[in-house]
């Protein structure tokens, strides 16, 4: 497994933090940390066989964040130099001494234990970056080639973005962390038509945390399909093309895990995270319907649902060893057996709210930037699988009348979480328990409880998949982060079915 | 020792490079920002930032290939380095099916002055007049929640084609949230500015108290079709999606509001009503944005060798009729159009538009008057059917005048087919989109609009 890439240990992060947190402190901050991140990223955009465009960017710069006067400071710089770091730690205190005026609740924090110099590295084999781009760039092609070989397609697009991150994190405590994580997201969209109508297919590919070996191949098992979806793309984009619109009305609905775990994300994964309870993002992304003080008590779904919090599963997107706080990751339930038991939390809403997991964060803070201050943000949110759960096809077999789901399109969900309204990349009707060919133009439409309430079924281990985003957006200024979820395919009775043809009024 | 400027880091890149062409876009950004709730403050910073773009141009085959690096730069060695970097790039890059003429030697009058910076003494006057909201706010037991954001970036464009351009731009808003104690009822106020000087926080309480006012009376009204008041933030964020999924080669090939299938555009049609006109301006009082193309990379809709173009008003949509879509010069071969990149602003005219929103208020027998929208996406882009929910006060008009809160609505509707079936607008103001308006969209100018059957597809319980 690769370590923490030569050219970042090259860069002068250790002195920089000593002489901000030296600044700190001789100001009178009570809590100062420091964080210096390098971000390199790559996309690669490729349509009809041709390279549209491929820029890198790589951003560097540290961050000084305050408590001084019970109220936070926060400020970034660029320049790394001895000076500018001396100067960052001092905007930060000077901007806690404005923002102390405005503070009426002073800031605490949950205690955490010291960890003294430690180094975290996320589990993938070949680094993207070390890959010639006119390599990368010849698999996209390649995909976009072999997609418009199909009789239905017209036009393909192929996109690559990767991620090399590297972060280190100082505080006056004492803990100092340095890790690295790389991510990857390819994928690609067939689409074609006719004068009457017009329709895309895309890659059910989920963005991971592991290397260019996703793409190509490394030890097995690292690497997504690519040839059979290939393959099979342009012939389930003829049939969408020639399939009938659907029936508005009530159906049972077996949701693959290619779906699924974009409707956990919104509707599960925000709606626990504490900040948005306590009001935080009132003005922004929003509140939540669930609020701590029915922990234990609000009945979330059915009993088969078990959502877990962590940020430590291998290849998860939000996975990482410390978090921007300097809070060791974790693994917790968020729901058991139905019921809210937990949420996400930083130190800050961990000190506020001590009966939610025994005074400790549990880790959920960071930034997207070095720009960027810390926040509470989302771990990956999880829907657990049934140990002897059924497979795919037996909860396709236990339904009579109803729509099976795969891939994810269009989201939206209200600012509580309540209302939300989801599309995808294909509709397979379901009739006496078989698939028969596919429908267009169809949405679900529910509310958060009554959908998961309506779950009766999880399938087992052998259905469950890690889905994910690298866009997941927060907080003001606007924070972008990536962040993984797992699902197994799981069946759901009763839910409202729009055409949305017909929702447009056509 | 002194860092070099941005002109001194341009000057650095295009003497690093030995590409054959080579671009440098540095951009320098500096920020400060208050975020409140709960009637305290929660976060808040000031940052800065100085990013390099560098794109290099390499003869390959018959044609051109391109390739762009960034990266942050505040030395000269950082940004040679970057340059480097490029052009390595583009020298294995295949040939750019974009490739056309560089744009050549043209300078602004201010190329020489220094970036114009921001810091969070611009919030001087605001800050004091927040703490005294937050105090009456409390006192008559409403909570407040918001945000200001100032951020100025000022843009140097240099090439080797003699390319020196420059661009401040300020971008700047205040945005609030109101709720009653029992967080049963929500209110929002927002607007975008340049400067601060025209924001007055205690003028915005007064304002989000009287809205809470409103919804002293509570009516539950079920889905259904309504006749609804969209205010002009509404019309900046379904304009900005009008907008985004206008590029001409999604629109070619088929895949948007915009194609005649199975390949062509629907320019020269008319697909709204009458009388509606969508233009962008870099000139326009208010709202001006940088009169030339700057562009990192390339994609569907837009080109790096379209970087320095100069941008004119374009109409988008004139009297009805679609007009332009977001074209480069390479975009513009395939659709035998003139090339019309994109310009970062937006405004909405309506003839027939006159008054404010009170007057679309005082003329309504019985309709709904929405804050705002919420979690607007693309369901369907072929119609450009767009979903999202009303957001802080959905209010009942009743004869004219506003007579309680209604719940909240998931709604689908087509900004294409809104545009056709309104039957009342304001006039236009500048307006800031809640959606995008921060982060990515902070300049337009739009009516509020009145639409007779505006589709409320389903209630949400949200508060």
């Amino acid at each position: 497994m690769p370590g923490i890439d030569s050219t970042f240990l090259a860069l002068p992060y250790r002195r920089l933090g000593d002489v901000a947190l030296a600044r700190a402190a001789d100001l009178g901050a009570s809590h100062a940390d420091f964080r210096f991140e390098r971000i390199r990223s790559q996309r690669i955009l490729v349509r009809d066989g041709s390279l549209q465009g491929a820029a890198d960017a790589d951003s560097v710069g540290f961050a000084v964040r305050v408590v001084h006067g019970g109220a936070w400071g926060f400020a970034s710089g660029v320049v790394l130099t001895d000076d500018e770091a001396r100067r960052v730690a001092e905007t930060a205190v000077s901007v806690a001494r404005v923002a102390a005026a405005m503070t009426t609740t002073a800031v605490e924090l949950a205690p955490e234990p010291v960890y003294d110099d430690v180094t975290w590295v996320s589990s993938y084999e070949v680094d993207p970056f070390g890959v010639p781009t006119a390599d990368k760039t010849a698999v996209l092609a390649d995909w976009t080639v072999r997609l418009c070989r199909g009789a239905a397609v017209d036009h393909a697009t192929a996109s690559l973005l990767a991620v090399q991150e590297n972060k280190y994190y100082a505080d006056l405590a004492g803990t100092r962390t340095t890790q690295q994580r790389v991510r990857l997201q390819p994928g690609f969209e067939a689409m074609g038509g006719t004068s009457a109508v017009f329709d895309s297919m895309a890659s059910i590919a989920p963005p991971v945390g592991r290397g260019w070996e996703y793409v190509v191949g490394g030890t097995p098992g690292t690497a997504w399909d690519w040839d059979a979806e290939l393959d099979e793309v342009p012939d389930l984009l003829a049939d969408k093309l020639k399939a009938p619109s659907v029936e508005a009305g009530r159906y049972d609905l077996v949701i693959h895990p290619s779906n699924l775990w974009l409707t956990i994300h919104e509707s599960i994964g925000h709606a626990t995270e504490l900040d948005r309870a306590l009001g935080y993002e009132a003005n922004y992304a929003g509140t939540s319907f669930a609020t701590p003080d029915q922990v234990g008590r609000l009945r979330y779904g059915s009993p088969v649902m078990h959502v877990t919090g962590d940020r430590t599963i291998e290849h998860g997107l939000a996975t990482i060893g410390y978090d921007d706080d300097g809070v060791a990751t974790q693994e917790w339930d968020i729901v058991r057996d139905g019921v809210l038991v937990g949420f996400q939390l930083d130190r800050p809403m961990a000190a506020l709210m001590p009966e939610l997991n025994g005074g400790r964060s549990n880790g959920c803070a960071y930034a997207d930037s070095p720009g960027h201050i810390p926040i509470q943000r989302m771990a990956n949110v999880s829907l657990q699988p049934a140990a002897d759960g059924p497979s795919t096809e037996e909860l396709v077999g236990r339904v009579e009348r109803g729509l099976y789901v795969v891939g994810d399109k269009s989201w939206s969900i209200d600012m509580q979480r309540f209302n939300f309204q989801f599309t995808g990349q294909r509709f397979f009707r379901i009739v006496d328990g078989e698939l028969a060919g596919q429908v267009r133009d169809v949405a679900y439409q529910a509310t958060t409880t009554e959908f998961w309430g309506s779950m009766e079924a999880v399938g087992g281990p052998d259905t469950w998949r890690l889905g994910g985003a690298f866009n997941c957006g927060k907080a003001q200024p606007g924070q972008v982060a990536a962040v993984s979820h797992g699902s197994p395919t799981a069946l759901f009775r009763d839910v409202r079915i729009l055409n949305t043809t017909e929702e447009g009024g056509q | 020792m002194s860092s070099p400027s941005p002109q001194d880091l341009v000057e650095h890149a295009l003497a690093a490079s030995t590409a054959d062409d080579c671009l440098v876009i540095v951009r320098d950004t500096t920020s400060a920002n208050l975020r409140w709730a709960n009637n305290t403050l929660t976060t808040n910073g000031q940052m800065s930032r100085r990013t390099a773009t560098v794109v290099s141009f390499v003869a390959a085959g018959d044609g051109v290939a391109a390739a762009s690096t960034s990266g942050s730069a505040t030395t000269a060695d950082e940004i040679a380095e970057i340059a480097r970097a490029a052009d390595a790039a583009a020298r294995t890059a295949e040939p750019a099916e974009d490739a056309n003429p560089l744009v050549r030697d043209r300078t602004s009058a201010d190329w020489d002055e220094p970036p114009v910076p921001t810091d969070i003494t611009v919030y001087d006057t605001v800050a004091p007049a927040l703490g005294e909201a937050f105090g009456r706010a409390g006192g008559a037991g409403r909570l407040l929640y918001g945000f200001v954001d100032h951020a100025v970036t000022t843009t140097y464009l240099g090439s080797t084609t003699g390319l020196r351009l420059r661009h401040a731009q300020p971008s700047g808003h205040f945005a609030c949230t109101a709720k009653s104690a029992d967080l049963a009822t929500s209110a929002w106020v927002a607007a975008a500015t340049n400067d601060f000087s025209d924001i007055d926080p205690l003028a915005y309480d007064e304002e989000l108290a009287r809205r809470l006012g409103w919804a002293e009376r509570r009516v539950d009204l079920p889905a259904g079709r309504y006749d609804t008041i969209l205010p002009p933030t509404a019309l900046a964020d379904l304009m900005i999606d009008t907008y985004w999924y206008a590029g001409a080669r999604d629109a070619w090939e088929g895949q948007s509001v915009y194609s005649q299938r199975p390949t062509g555009t629907r320019i020269g049609q008319r697909i709204t009503a009458p009388g509606v006109h969508l233009s962008s301006d870099p000139g326009r009082d208010g709202i001006a944005c940088a009169p030339f193309a700057v562009v990192g990379a390339s994609d569907s809709e837009s080109s790096v060798f379209d970087n320095g173009l100069p941008l004119t008003r374009t109409d988008w949509i004139r009297d009805g009729e679609l007009s332009a879509l977001v074209q480069t010069r390479h975009t513009a071969t395939m659709t035998q159009q003139p090339a019309t990149p994109y310009v970062d602003n937006l405004v909405l005219e309506i003839d027939t538009g006159t008054g404010t929103i009170d007057d679309l208020v005082a003329g309504t027998e019985r309709g709904l008057l929405l804050t705002s929208l919420w979690y607007i996406r693309v369901v369907d882009p072929q119609s450009l059917l767009l979903t999202g929910l009303t957001r802080d006060g959905v209010y009942l008009v009743e004869n004219g005048e506003i007579t309680g809160a209604v719940n909240n609505f998931r709604w689908n509707e087509s900004p294409i087919d809104l545009l056709g079936r309104f039957t009342h607008a304001s006039e236009t103001t500048r307006s800031f989109s809640r959606e995008w308006g921060a982060d990515y969209f902070p300049r337009t100018a739009t009516p509020a609009l009145r639409v007779p059957d505006f589709n409320m597809s389903s209630v949400s319980q949200a508060m």
